[in-house]
């Protein structure tokens, strides 16, 4: 069996597939399939980004003039505490792993489907009624903390709906453990024979890096806002002063689980990209072993670094120099990627299709969000810096450029895979090419607005500020059409997209070993492997 | 230049020239750093672009020299920043011993600071030039942040513990002060201003005298009486307080004037000057029903010129309402 040999003998209309095997609401909404569950996830958070990008482009509609014209203080507050909500804990939490990632790790290791299939579907069944009650406190009047609930404002002093929310981002927590413990599973048991560790591709090491902090981190930050809830239901003193609480307490432990979710958001990325550099460089990745741990490292010392969040807080000068040298520390296994990577373009035999101009577009990007990173460790500095724009533009860079970019070149790379279906390419490269032209004129300017004094989460503000946020609103307007475009000639493939063959990139990988859009079972026989990961120029006949 | 712009900020502190420069160094490395990779990008990208499909890779495994080079040079270069920048870290913690001391309490949406010579203040801070000025923070409901981005200085104002800040001006002038952390509805409004004086203009202010820097308490010239109010209204931050909305602090003011006021005790009283007038200088005397005993008293924070402009202010928000 070689699928790869004559795709068109598959005669791929009649075939049956994942999709086609069954039909009905209940065939989606009980099945057990991987890949399913996927698609079940990506309809869900693109529908809450969408919802939430929403709201960013009322906070920059608002933030063109320097007064209050659009939408009043209150009103504002709740945008943007909507706006992290949802892009955190309903999007970007979930986005790769629980889309990309649910789809292809079984897929990429020669297996029939996931460890617990019944725990993914349960996985989205519990951030479905999480990202309800999400909903629900959205529309009953919104929340108005800012997506970090700092407490005592959040315990005692906001009249919004937190407790809905904080249920909200609790269960959405519950389910990416539930992904997270999958995977670990998955990846320790499952792999096909001959797939070694050090044979299995980076999107591989990458998830494997990302549930581990997934399953470390989330318990943490769901017993915290579990506390908030206390605090704020039964008055029983744990963050609030005037009760008795300390709300330095409550710093350490959000950002004990909030920071590594910061690599809960990118490693999957970093995933994504070097499957794509790879394939459409024809190249193998520079360096494997050290982008594969590098990982690992990014996982482990994303631990350690939380206190850089809390330098003004009024925490110890010698717990701020300590976190400060770790800051510094976690920096170098992203800057060991990005050099990687570039290396992996060296002599290779280099073609820009949609997902590869989403690669180096997230190179380039997320370059500026790991060096403005330094910035914000430089402890001086970031005295000056913190909750400023500056920060607003630095994690925009990392989640935004970064993780998005990722995000979007994984789909393209893996619609054909996913639904059969070419996109229209030219189309696609006009968008990556808009996405990444308005991101930057959104977000750059925030770096001197922040530098300037631009304080976070104001909506009224001097008005020597005003060019800079005009040049940002103009930006966002430009991404917002970036994004839309995808969503519009993506949903139109479906249909009318030519149908794509197994292995259209002719890329490596396992995943592109089997029929487009794959078969229930994945691989009609279990693959054996017997080469190293990245082995380019793929060879045209691979006996399996 | 660069300042004239719009692209940097005032210096105006000890300190602020030692946060720019190492700014502008992080600058310069994360612009030779993303050029590097820029350029090789783009360089690869060209050189060796796929021109036709039989076109091929040279496969290249790794090199364990390079990776040790592109691990150990950044770790290096980080390591520099990160001496210089704990050392103005440790020097912005440590506040001399000479410094004057400001007491600082945040609370939802105003900035109260007391001198120790005695002068309180409300969303203003003056301050000596050449001088070095400590401030001890606290706050009485939620985090707030002071934040003067001229001295490039920040620190939270935490309820339930004190903290310290400190800078030395060294340029007058008037400077933003904003509130950084988020603390609810008016947290863009919390907002004020430090003067930085000569010496003694500074004196001649503590000692109270009228200087021709302290405008403070009275409205700008030219301006009606009404106008003069309302501007006073807003500089002392009354209106974040009462305002017309569902959970304000305070009562709104508008058509207060002459109407009968339900107090907390349960008694009546009818808003005239007097009550407008003790209500700011003695705010906890008699409290509105509904409202809780919040409010700061801005005894000798406005001048009776001021406090005029305020009372006539207040009352112009009820014309039209009839009495």
């Amino acid at each position: 069996m070689s699928p790869t040999q004559d795709p068109a003998l598959e005669a791929p209309e009649r075939a049956t597939h994942y999709l086609n095997v069954d039909y009905g609401i209940w065939s989606w909404l009980l099945t057990k399939d991987h890949k399913r569950i996927a698609l079940l996830y990506l309809v869900s958070i693109t529908f809450m980004f969408f919802l939430g990008g929403l709201f960013a482009l009322a906070i920059r509609l608002e933030l063109l003039t320097p007064g209050a014209d659009v939408v009043g203080a209150d009103t504002y507050n709740k945008l943007f505490t909507m706006h992290g909500v949802i892009m955190i804990f309903f999007f970007l939490v979930p986005s790769i792993p629980a889309v990309l990632g649910n789809f292809l790790v079984p897929l990429m290791i020669g297996a029939r489907d996931l460890a617990f299939p019944r725990l993914n579907l349960a996985s989205w069944y519990v951030y479905t009624i999480g990202a309800l009650f999400g909903l629900w406190a959205v529309f009953t009047g919104g929340v108005d903390t800012g997506w970090t609930f700092y407490a005592p404002y959040s315990t005692s002093a906001s009249y919004t709906k937190v407790v809905p929310t904080i249920v909200g981002a609790f269960f959405a927590g519950f389910s990416s453990i539930f992904t997270g413990l999958n995977f670990i599973v998955t990846i320790h048991r499952m792999r096909a024979p001959g797939l070694t560790w050090f044979r299995l591709p980076l999107f591989i090491w990458a998830h494997y890096a990302t549930s581990i902090v997934i399953i470390l981190g989330t318990p943490v930050i769901a017993i915290t806002l579990g506390l908030v809830a206390i605090e704020r239901v039964f008055r029983i003193g744990i963050f609030d002063p005037a009760l008795g609480g300390d709300p330095i307490l409550f710093q350490h432990l959000f950002w004990f689980y909030s920071h590594p979710a910061v690599y809960i958001m990118i490693l999957p990325s970093m995933g994504v990209i070097s499957e794509v550099i790879t394939c459409f460089s024809r190249k193998q990745i520079f360096g494997y072993s050290f982008v594969a741990i590098s990982s690992l490292a990014i996982a482990f010392l994303g631990f350690l670094v939380w206190g850089h969040h809390m330098f003004v807080s009024g925490q110890s000068v010698y717990a701020a120099l300590i976190f400060s040298v770790l800051s510094f520390a976690v920096a170098i296994p992203s800057a060991v990627k990005v050099f990687n990577w570039t290396a992996t373009l060296y002599k290779g035999s280099i073609s820009f299709e949609a997902p590869m101009l989403y690669a180096l577009g997230f190179i380039g990007l997320f370059t500026i969000g790991g060096l403005t990173g330094l910035f914000l460790a430089a402890l001086g500095l970031d005295v000056h810096v913190h909750d400023t724009y500056f920060v607003v533009a630095h994690f925009h860079y990392i989640m935004v450029g970064g993780a998005i970019m990722g995000y979007l070149g994984g789909i393209h790379f893996w619609w054909p895979k996913i639904s059969g279906r070419r996109y229209p390419e030219t189309l696609a490269r006009l968008s990556a090419l808009i996405v990444f032209l308005g991101f930057n004129l959104t977000f750059f300017p925030q770096f001197i607005l922040g530098y300037l004094g631009m304080p976070r989460r104001y909506h009224v503000y001097p008005e020597e500020f005003q060019v800079l946020n005009v040049m940002s609103t103009a930006g966002a307007s430009i991404l917002g059409a970036g994004y839309l475009l995808p969503m519009l000639y993506l949903a139109w493939s479906l249909r009318w997209g030519p149908r794509a063959e197994a292995n259209p990139w002719r890329a490596t990988g396992l995943e592109w070993q089997t029929a487009s859009p794959p078969p229930t079972e994945n691989f009609p026989r279990t693959p054996l492997v017997t080469e190293e990961p990245y082995a380019y120029p793929l060879r045209e006949v691979r006996e399996y | 230049m660069l300042e004239r712009l719009g692209l940097m900020p005032a210096q105006a502190s000890t300190i602020a020239s030692t946060t720019d420069a190492l700014y502008w160094f992080l600058i310069g490395l994360s612009f030779v750093f993303s050029m590097g990779i820029a350029g090789a990008l783009v360089y690869f990208s060209v050189r060796y672009r796929r021109r036709s499909d039989a076109d091929q890779a040279t496969q290249i495994h790794g090199s364990l020299a390079l990776e040790l080079v592109w691990t150990i040079i950044p770790f290096g270069l980080t390591m520099i920043v990160f001496v210089w920048s704990a050392n103005l870290f440790v020097t912005i913690k440590r506040p001399p011993d000479d410094a004057l001391e400001v007491l600082v309490i945040g609370k939802q949406w105003m900035w109260k600071l007391q001198h120790l010579e005695g002068r309180r203040e409300i969303n203003e801070l003056h301050v000596p030039i050449g001088q070095a000025v400590k401030l001890t923070l606290t706050s009485e409901d939620v985090i707030h942040s002071f934040f003067v981005p001229a001295f490039r200085i920040k620190q939270d104002a935490v309820p339930g513990r004190y903290t310290t800040a400190w800078f030395e001006a060294t340029k007058t002038g008037t400077y933003h002060l904003f509130c950084a952390e988020y603390c609810g509805t008016e947290h863009a409004r919390m907002i004020g201003r430090v003067v930085v004086m000569e010496p003694a203009d500074f004196q001649a202010w503590l000692a109270g005298e009228e200087t021709p820097v302290q405008a403070m308490a009275v409205g700008g010239d030219g301006d009606t009486v009404v106008e003069a109010g309302a501007e006073l209204f807003a500089r002392l931050g009354c209106g974040t307080c009462h305002r017309d909305v569902r959970g304000a602090l305070g009562p709104t003011l508008a058509g207060v004037f002459g109407s009968d006021v339900r107090l907390q005790d349960g008694g009546t009283v009818v808003a005239d000057e007097a009550y407008l007038r003790e209500s700011i200088l003695d705010p906890r005397a008699r409290i509105v029903q509904g409202y809780q005993a919040v409010m700061p008293t801005f005894q000798g924070l406005v001048s009776e010129e001021g406090m005029l402009q305020l009372v006539t202010y207040i009352k112009s928000l009820s014309e039209g309402r009839g009495s």
